[in-house]
């Protein structure tokens, strides 16, 4: 009965802090997306440097914690640039998710068939219109379920952000916390509305899945 | 139309072709027969660009140079109907094949469409034009994909085992598609094992063996009367 009451009393601050987590986590999955297609095109190239580059930046960002590389860029970049708390945890996660996107886009197009960009090339397709038309919208469809799945932790991730001054959720929770002393109480709440974003999204990905199966039955070769 | 000198392939340590020489003359059908892992993919994908080879090759007098930045425009009078069909899944019949006339040559949507569909009609599937790859039988999609390749208007077409994925009782309507593409004066490379095509359309019969041309002869001189004991050996066993 508590809890409901904290719930409901507690629901103007709460609701402010879930967008400002909405809004970091979709300015930083957007970019991560850009970042992932982008790494997984230098991963799957023939041209050695930029497999280099590829491989390096997902080793050393899978490699390392995420809440480094978030103070990384809010101590490190800031001190080149001015970067306000948003946009650098903005960055920092969408570099983060962009190693693992990558992996997922990379996956994704390797998994279709050798022979689709031979029949594009052989029509006399570019190699960059060949991924753009045939390549790409093939591989999207099969990556959806695992980039869904890295946007929910993209989304849960962004709780770190808290810690670099942004008034997100887990940010919010934490005061709300020391402040009353009950913990339990409000990370609870919190929680309660990451499960609560997590199923909105959760929905919205599957409908989108139905709607590109929708045409083309059985995709593959 | 397509000249061919000295052609050699390496992948790794593998010498696939060991200089290959070949002359297809316009309106020629030239059937490239030989024994599994002989090469015959390999020189076909190397006439279409697809790999990389040393040697020389000539498309209609032009020179093939890998560094040359028109290479995809050179590729557009090639085409080439493969194995599996590899028809885009995601596009329908009709989408297949205004697919590289508009977004390569430009050509308006309506135009490439009307186009294609003289084409699907001549391969005898306007009717499924709507659909999609995953609703027909292999014989539709080898049509399709040689209506796909045609809807660029190419000066040589290369098909790579055609009818090699097909039931039996499809293969018929694919070859005949073929025979009258054949009788209509479209020069052809093809790689097959089936010998009444050969007889019937074929001008030349060429035999690869472990990378090189061994013998090539007019097809009833070279299924009657193989000079080359290889060749011998390898028609005894198809025939
Ligand atoms: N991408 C590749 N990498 C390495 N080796 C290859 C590659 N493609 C083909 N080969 C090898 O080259 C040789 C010739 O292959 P190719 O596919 O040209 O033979 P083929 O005559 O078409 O045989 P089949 O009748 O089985 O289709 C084979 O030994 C094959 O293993
Ligand atoms: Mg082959």
């Amino acid at each position: 009965m508590e809890f409901l009451q904290a719930l409901i009393n507690s629901f103007p601050i709460f609701i402010k802090a879930a967008v400002v987590t909405v809004e970091l986590t979709a300015t930083a999955l957007v970019i991560g997306t850009i970042i992932g297609l982008v790494i997984a095109l230098c991963k799957i190239s023939s041209r050695k440097f930029l497999n280099v580059i590829a491989n390096g930046y997902i080793t050393i960002i899978r490699g390392t914690p995420l809440i480094v590389q978030i103070f990384w860029i809010y101590y490190g970049l800031t001190s080149i640039v001015v970067l306000d708390g948003f946009w650098a945890a903005s960055i920092a996660l969408a570099v983060h998710n962009g190693a693992y996107i990558a992996e997922i886009f990379r996956g994704g197009i390797q998994s279709i068939d050798r022979g689709q960009m031979e029949a594009a090339r052989s029509l006399g397709m570019p190699y960059s219109l060949a991924m753009r038309r045939i390549i790409l919208p093939q591989a999207f469809r099969r990556i959806m379920p695992p980039l869904g799945n890295q946007f929910i932790i993209g989304l849960k991730d962004s709780s770190l952000a808290a810690f670099v001054t942004m008034e997100e959720l887990f940010n919010i929770s934490m005061r709300m916390a020391a402040s009353t002393f009950k913990d339990i109480q409000f990370y609870s709440i919190a929680g309660l509305y990451y499960l609560l974003l997590v199923i909105i999204f959760t929905f919205l990905v599957n409908k989108l899945e139905n709607k590109l199966s929708e045409g083309s039955s059985g995709v593959g070769r | 139309m397509i000249k061919v000198n000295n052609l050699h392939k390496h992948f790794g340590d593998l010498h696939v072709l060991k200089g290959v020489d070949m002359n297809v003359n316009e309106q020629e059908v030239v059937c490239l027969i030989g024994a599994s892992g002989s090469g015959k993919s390999t020189f076909l994908r190397c006439l279409n660009f697809l790999e990389k080879a040393e040697g020389q090759i000539w498309i209609d007098g032009q020179q093939i140079d890998y560094k040359r930045d028109d290479l995809n425009d050179l590729r557009q009078d090639v085409g080439m109907v493969f194995q599996h069909f590899n028809l885009f899944p995601h596009r329908t019949v009709l989408g297949n094949v205004t697919e590289a006339p508009i977004y390569v040559k430009g050509v308006n949507r309506k135009e490439a469409e009307d186009e294609a569909m003289v084409l699907l009609d001549k391969v005898g599937l306007a009717d499924k034009a709507d659909c999609y790859p995953s609703e027909l039988s292999g014989g539709q999609k080898q049509r399709v994909a040689i209506g796909r390749a045609l809807a660029m208007k190419p000066k040589v077409m290369l098909f790579d085992e055609p009818t090699s994925a097909l039931d039996p009782e499809l293969v018929g309507e694919v070859l005949s598609v073929m025979k009258q593409l054949a009788k209509e004066g479209m020069t052809m490379v093809v790689v097959t094992h089936e010998m009444g095509f050969a007889k019937e359309v074929g001008d030349l019969v060429v035999y690869m063996d472990e990378g090189n041309i061994v013998e090539q002869a007019k097809p009833d001189e070279m299924f009657s009367n193989p000079q080359n004991q290889r060749t011998q050996e390898f028609l005894s066993c198809i025939l």
